[in-house]
């Protein structure tokens, strides 16, 4: 197939384009949180992917590699049109006293996520809670929790160490737990 | 002086974490990642363990962090079949126009 495609093979082309293009939308739309910016960039990492077919060496698979290029270029495209967020998270944090012990609210209820996924504002309310947050800890959280990657692909990626990616991960996880716990307490919906 | 039973509750839970092989919440919430990613020494991990059996409070944080975290998953799994349904069919003419040329 893969030879096909650098002969320029239309038939393998249209079917390589129509087999991967849903979930390379899905995921530059979950990073940069625009229909039509994704369409951009999917259109951009076709491109890419084309005219580096040469360079790919199979040392992963194509789709690893093609996903690698489309997270690429959604990141150029949230940082072309704006600095990535790097606000503090403090207010979305765990709180402590003075001991160590923790302040946390008692649990007289806790939703499942299934029973939450059955109704209808539930998606609009978790996408909106992550669009919310600082940029540097939703990439974070949107590339190692969503997209599967690994912690040394991430930190490769958005050029931090490894540690300042799982410290990031930690509190972009915290603070999702926090704006999404209206909805597991039943308070929401 | 009346201490309210919370109070008096996180006191003594305050006392207990400086027992040895304890942790308080904010050193267990430290290590909440390391021992979800499997990263702890089997020692760690005990007293990670331990601290979670023991406190009801970072037991229920703990919880709803895993909650909230699948919760945020299955949701952009919803997203990616909605995005499934509605690849346009423009775009892929333009993508494949564009290899073409």
């Amino acid at each position: 197939m893969i030879s096909n495609l650098k002969k320029g093979d239309g038939p393998s082309t249209d079917s390589f384009v129509r087999e991967n293009i849903a979930w390379m939308l899905a995921s530059a739309h979950r990073i940069v949180g625009d229909r039509y910016l994704a369409e951009d960039c999917v259109q951009a990492a076709f491109m890419n992917v084309f005219g580096k077919l040469d360079d790919f060496k199979g040392q992963s698979s194509l789709r690893t590699w093609m996903h690698r290029i489309v997270v690429n270029q959604a990141l150029m495209s949230l940082r072309s049109r704006k600095r990535l967020q790097e606000r503090s998270l403090d207010d979305l944090l765990p709180a402590f006293e003075a001991g160590g012990c923790r302040l946390e609210d008692p649990w007289t209820t806790l939703e499942t996520p299934e029973s939450l996924l059955v109704q209808s504002r539930t998606a609009e309310y978790v996408l909106s809670a992550i669009q919310r947050m600082p940029d540097i800890y939703r990439i974070v959280l949107l590339l190692r929790d969503i997209e599967e990657m690994s912690t040394s692909e991430v930190a490769v990626m958005l050029e931090l160490s490894e540690s300042n990616v799982k410290v990031r991960l930690h509190r972009a996880r915290s603070g999702l737990k926090k704006l999404l716990e209206p909805l597991l307490r039943g308070q929401e919906l | 002086m009346t201490v309210s039973r919370p109070t008096l509750r996180r006191r003594v839970h305050g006392m207990m974490f400086k027992l040895p092989l304890m942790i308080t919440c904010s050193e267990f919430e430290s290590f909440i990642l390391a021992y979800l990613e499997g990263d702890l020494a089997p020692r760690q991990k005990s007293v990670f363990e331990f601290h979670l059996k023991i406190c009801r409070e970072c037991r229920d944080y703990l919880t709803a962090y895993r909650a909230s975290l699948e919760l945020a998953k299955d949701t952009l799994g919803v997203d990616r079949n909605y995005l499934e349904d509605h690849v346009p069919e423009d775009l892929i003419k333009a993508i494949l126009a564009a290899r073409r040329a």
